[in-house]
């Protein structure tokens, strides 16, 4: 079994890591021990600013230093970076198309206990709706940080979505020659019967349920979808030609997220029957993980289940 | 400031007004009342303070400003032509989907406007953010915000001003367009944000309170802006709003409608017989 490893713990390496190599200052709004920024602070206390708690002035402040030509990062949870200071980063940073790096971890369901304030399964929908903003969730440590790399190498805005809970480190396994590209989609696996469309948390379970139906004799292809916006359509209607029914798996809200993507990318290109696992339009609530994940339908199990169901319903 | 000096600044100022004016006016709507209340401050600013070049917008070492207030757009437009970044015949754009003057500053569509603004509290911020860069690039350009007396009602703008006073940012200045008027009514009965002066020394901030309309204390102010060190400063512009239109003059309504041809005449009219008084 792979390592295992929060993706936001890539977050905070790869600012630490990259910090030579590229010049960007970071911000935080108070929370730099759970973002994982604090090892940045520590090493580079010159280029961190801590905000407070004051997200909303974080994202414009983000943008007054994009505006001079400086790259910045700036981190707070999901909900704060793209629920509370949604406008902000909509008005400020968005509008202007400036070159700020949202670092937004404690993303979905497996935050856990904190329970369902801060739960954020409708950051992907509100980022996405953003004309010029690209949305990013990286599926595991590797992708992580090969995430914070490839944002620093493109210029204009970012929302990058982190986990706090650890995945396995699945990518170098399943692509020896992995190389990460925003907008392009990873096939971690072949398969005609039904493909799998996950993104982030979702994307190792999507493998698991593939080994499920394979023992059924249903051989499903598995997509990761890091990049959400822009959406690797063409991929995914490849996918769909070939296999004729899709499952989406996401660790958000199904409305307005990845499965709402896919599914408009197959309407216009390649309509096949497409099944959406994820919070089924539901507040969080308070648990251990595990029993979240259960709770809210997020299993390889459940992905399998709709996939059985998805090959039903094709023509 | 000597006479002369201060004739030209009057002069350039009223020159903002009638752009104002022609913009709204030829929009048929946009938010006369707060463009004309701060028209005296932008003047100095863009021809005695300001770090600036209209042939190289861009210049890297500029000064930056921040229209915080970015509904009153028409007096950072008319402001800008003025000093020469377009000609002022372009006023008569102002709103039209294809101009670059669109209902409020677009950063992307026209050279001079250093950040996109319009939802309040938000420039503020942005403002905080470039002075901010400056310090940590070692870049000696300083950054000026005007903000609105009614946007001071928003909580960023508070967020913001913790923040400057937190990093120390005594490149920055925040003017404060205390022109006492707001879309519902008195800023004082709709949501009093007052004092702003014991507010934000309790920030942090150095205060300074002038008469918006009079340049030697216009100058006073920013000169003394400049010596302070270790805290960002704060000038309360004390303002009418409506400035130089009779009937626009501390008259609610003329915050956010353009007059139709009689009171345009109206307007053009009071603002030629100041204009002729400069002489």
């Amino acid at each position: 079994m792979a390592d295992k490893k929060a993706t936001r713990e890539s977050y905070g390496a790869a600012l630490v890591a990259l910090a030579d190599k590229y010049d960007f200052l970071v911000l935080d709004a108070d929370l730099a021990a759970a973002t994982k920024t604090g090892a940045f602070k520590k090493k580079y206390p010159e280029r961190f600013f801590d905000c407070g708690i004051a997200e909303g002035n974080m994202m414009s402040v983000a943008a007054g230093i994009a505006s001079t030509g400086t790259t910045v990062f700036a981190s707070s949870f999901a909900m704060f970076a793209a629920g509370r200071a949604f406008e902000q980063v909509r008005n400020s940073i968005g509008y202007p198309h400036l070159n700020v790096k949202i670092g937004a971890t404690h993303a979905g369901i497996t935050v856990g206990e904190d329970g369902a304030t801060h739960q954020c399964n409708e950051d992907i929908a509100l980022m996405r709706t953003i004309p010029g903003m690209t949305v990013v969730c990286p599926a595991d440590a590797t992708e992580a940080y090969a995430a914070v790399e490839a944002a620093l190498n493109y210029v204009g805005p970012v929302y990058l979505r982190f986990g706090r809970f650890a995945v396995p480190d699945l990518t170098p396994e399943l692509v020896p020659d992995y190389k990460f590209e925003l907008g392009r989609g990873v096939t971690y696996r072949e398969g005609a019967d039904v493909a799998i469309v996950a993104m982030g948390y979702m994307a190792h379970l999507a493998i698991e349920a593939a080994e499920l139906l394979s023992k059924e004799g249903i051989e499903a292809e598995v997509i990761n979808i890091h990049t959400i916006k822009p959406l690797d359509s063409e991929l995914i209607a490849r996918a769909a030609e070939k296999c004729g029914a899709i499952v989406t798996a996401e660790e958000h809200n199904v409305i307005g997220g990845l499965g709402s993507a896919v599914c408009e990318a197959v309407a216009e290109r390649c309509p096949v029957p497409v099944l959406r696992v994820g919070v089924e339009d539901k507040y969080g609530r308070s648990g251990r993980v595990p029993e979240l994940l259960e709770i809210y339908g997020l299993t390889a199990e459940n992905i399998a289940a709709k996939a059985r169901l998805a090959v039903a319903k094709k023509r | 400031m000597d006479e002369k000096r201060q004739l030209e600044l009057k002069r350039t100022a009223n020159n903002i007004r009638l752009g104002i004016i022609e913009g709204v006016y030829n929009a048929a709507c946009g938010h006369p009342g707060g463009s004309l209340s701060i028209a005296d401050v932008l003047a100095y600013l863009y021809f005695e303070e300001m770090r600036i070049n209209p042939e190289q917008p861009d210049m890297e070492h500029r000064d930056r400003f921040v229209l915080s207030k970015g509904h009153t757009a028409p007096a950072l437009y008319a402001t800008l032509a003025e000093r020469g970044f377009f000609p002022m015949e372009e006023m008569r754009t102002l709103r039209r989907t294809d101009s670059r003057l669109q209902g409020h500053p677009d950063m992307k569509a026209l050279p001079g406007v250093d950040m996109s603004t319009g939802s309040l509290g938000l420039g503020f911020s942005a403002a905080c953010g470039m002075a901010l860069a400056g310090k940590v690039k070692g870049k000696d350009y300083r950054v000026y915000t005007v903000i609105g007396d009614g946007e001071s009602e928003e909580g960023q703008v508070w967020e913001a001003a913790m923040f400057a006073a937190h990093y120390k940012l005594d490149n920055l200045v925040c003017i404060i367009d205390l022109n006492g008027l707001q879309i519902d009514g008195p800023i004082t009965e709709v949501m009093n944000p007052t004092p702003h002066d014991k507010k934000l020394e309790a920030f942090g901030w150095e205060v300074i309170s002038i008469d918006g309309h009079d340049f030697d204390e216009i100058e006073a102010a920013f000169r003394r802006a400049r010596e302070v060190k270790g805290k960002p400063t704060a000038i309360i512009a004390h303002t009418v709003k409506g400035k130089g239109v009779s009937y626009m003059e501390n008259a609610c309504e003329w915050h956010g409608q353009a007059p139709k041809e009689d009171l345009y005449r109206v307007a053009v009219s009071d603002l030629s017989a100041i204009g002729e008084s400069l002489r």
